[in-house]
């Protein structure tokens, strides 16, 4: 029989989290977090009409939570894997009528693109060059991350989402 | 080992061997950068020497090993004037640079501007120093004056004495000594330490520093002593530095206790580190070690332009 993969975010109590169709859900954010998550992910596009939907600070069995959930899109590993950044936590769970499908865990990926700025007020990534920002990571708990162009490591990552 | 085409920004993205390579072929670049022999394997070749900072020593080595060498030199030895002043991105004027030329040599005050012109240009970028960051080729010039002082970097009791704190060029250089296997001393103010990472990247690599605030005892041992400059700016008054820069005073009263072949080396300018009474002692590295920066960079130009032919 096939495995039923439990929906976050609607048991009885937490109704007011909309249920979803189709869609990603994406559960266990740092609580307070969510907002960044969509700013991260560039959710919604400017030209889309998907609906999305944001709970913060929902009880769960391991503490408090944001929940985030996008209608109509289905969000693939690669784009949601830089949100491990500030959520290691963070799993995601494809939807299809109504129905988990698929669900896994964010991952670190070995660079950071376009997502961080870097500490240092000298980088040459923090001047007007057509560059985006570039960070390997060095070290993945704890996140240690280190600037293409600097070398320097800067450690208030979750402070510094561009 | 073949070094076409590759950029030189950062001691790090060498191996020994590769290191050892460019050591090799600076020896032979000697007699040509003294202008005793002359070939002129860069005929036809330009380079594009872009000071967005001036650095008198470095901008002139490097012309004059390009020169040496029969290539020729565009460029600019300060900002003022540059469309830079006017508001153009280093990635335009680099993408024009490499339009004009066959390689770029780029110093700029800002750490990481060499990594980004390189991605920019198609030819070579060799990095002149940029910001608080990297300088490979002092660091490569630094580990040539201790070879052919030396005969050899191995083994060598090394003291680093200065502002080991905020000294990108001397993280550098304590990570490529390491490399090689010396014996390390850190000589500084205590507010003006060497950082942990540093340490641990030389104790990565099988060296163990030794850390000290006393230069009269570690120089007995030292067969060559490194003094890097401490800036005024780096105290809260001018007191507390005027005190730190006497006790770190290198003059002929202090060379009484060192070995008879002690070198003391300074990447220069010097302020008041090094008595001059110090520069007609045989210890006295520091001229010869700024010419060193001519045979190393004729070196590195004729090996990232594909001209190996000395
Ligand atoms: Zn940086």
């Amino acid at each position: 029989m096939k495995k039923q993969l439990k929906v976050p975010g609607f048991k009885k109590k937490d109704l007011k989290i909309p249920r979803i169709k189709d869609g990603t859900v994406i559960d266990h954010i740092t609580p307070g977090y969510a907002v960044k998550v969509l700013h991260i992910l560039g959710i919604p596009r400017s030209n889309s009409s998907s609906v999305v939907s944001v709970a913060m600070n929902v009880n769960s069995k391991m503490g408090k939570k944001d929940i985030v959930k996008v209608e109509n899109r289905e969000l693939k590993s690669n784009e949601v894997d830089k949100i491990s950044l500030i959520c290691p936590k963070a799993t995601i769970n494809i939807i299809r009528d109504y129905d988990v499908v698929k669900k896994f865990k964010v991952k670190l990926p070995d660079e950071i693109i376009g997502i961080v700025s870097c500490s240092n007020p000298t980088c040459v990534s923090n001047a007007k060059e057509p560059v985006k920002t570039r960070f390997k990571v060095i070290n993945k708990d704890p996140l240690r991350i280190k600037c293409y162009y600097c070398e320097r490591e800067p450690e208030d990552i979750a402070d510094r989402i561009i | 080992m073949d070094f076409k085409g590759k950029d030189i920004i950062s001691i790090k993205d060498f191996s020994k061997i590769e290191i050892d390579d460019i050591l090799i072929y600076a020896e032979k670049m000697l007699p040509y950068a003294k202008g005793e022999k002359y070939k002129d394997i860069l005929s036809g070749k330009v380079l594009s020497s872009l000071f967005f900072e001036p650095s008198t020593r470095t901008r002139l080595s490097f012309e004059s090993a390009m020169n040496r060498l029969g290539g020729r030199v565009i460029g600019f030895a300060d900002p003022s004037g540059t469309s830079q002043k006017k508001g153009e991105s280093l990635a335009d004027t680099i993408r024009m640079a490499d339009s004009f030329s066959d390689a770029i040599v780029v110093r700029h005050p800002q750490e990481g501007a060499a990594r980004l012109a390189a991605e920019f240009a198609n030819g070579p970028v060799l990095n002149a120093g940029d910001g608080a960051g990297q300088h490979p080729t002092q660091c490569l010039l630094d580990l040539f004056t201790i070879k052919t002082e030396k005969k050899k970097i191995e083994k060598n009791n090394i003291i680093l004495l200065g502002d080991l704190k905020y000294g990108r060029t001397v993280h550098s250089l304590a990570y490529a000594l390491s490399i090689y296997g010396v014996e390390l001393t850190f000589v500084s103010p205590t507010s003006l330490k060497m950082p942990k990472e540093v340490i641990n990247e030389c104790m990565e690599l099988g060296v163990e520093p030794t850390q000290t605030s006393s230069l009269e005892k570690a120089i007995k041992d030292a067969d060559v002593l490194y003094a890097t400059r401490i800036q005024k700016e780096r105290f809260p008054d001018a007191e507390e530095y005027n005190k730190v820069v006497g006790s770190y005073r290198i003059n002929n009263e202090l060379l009484k206790n060192a070995k008879e072949n002690l070198i003391v080396m300074h990447p220069l300018p010097r302020v008041s580190e090094i008595d001059s009474e110090v520069d007609s002692t045989p210890h006295a590295v520091y001229f010869k070690q700024a010419f060193n920066g001519v045979p190393i960079r004729m070196a590195l130009l004729s090996l990232v332009l594909g001209e190996k032919k000395i």
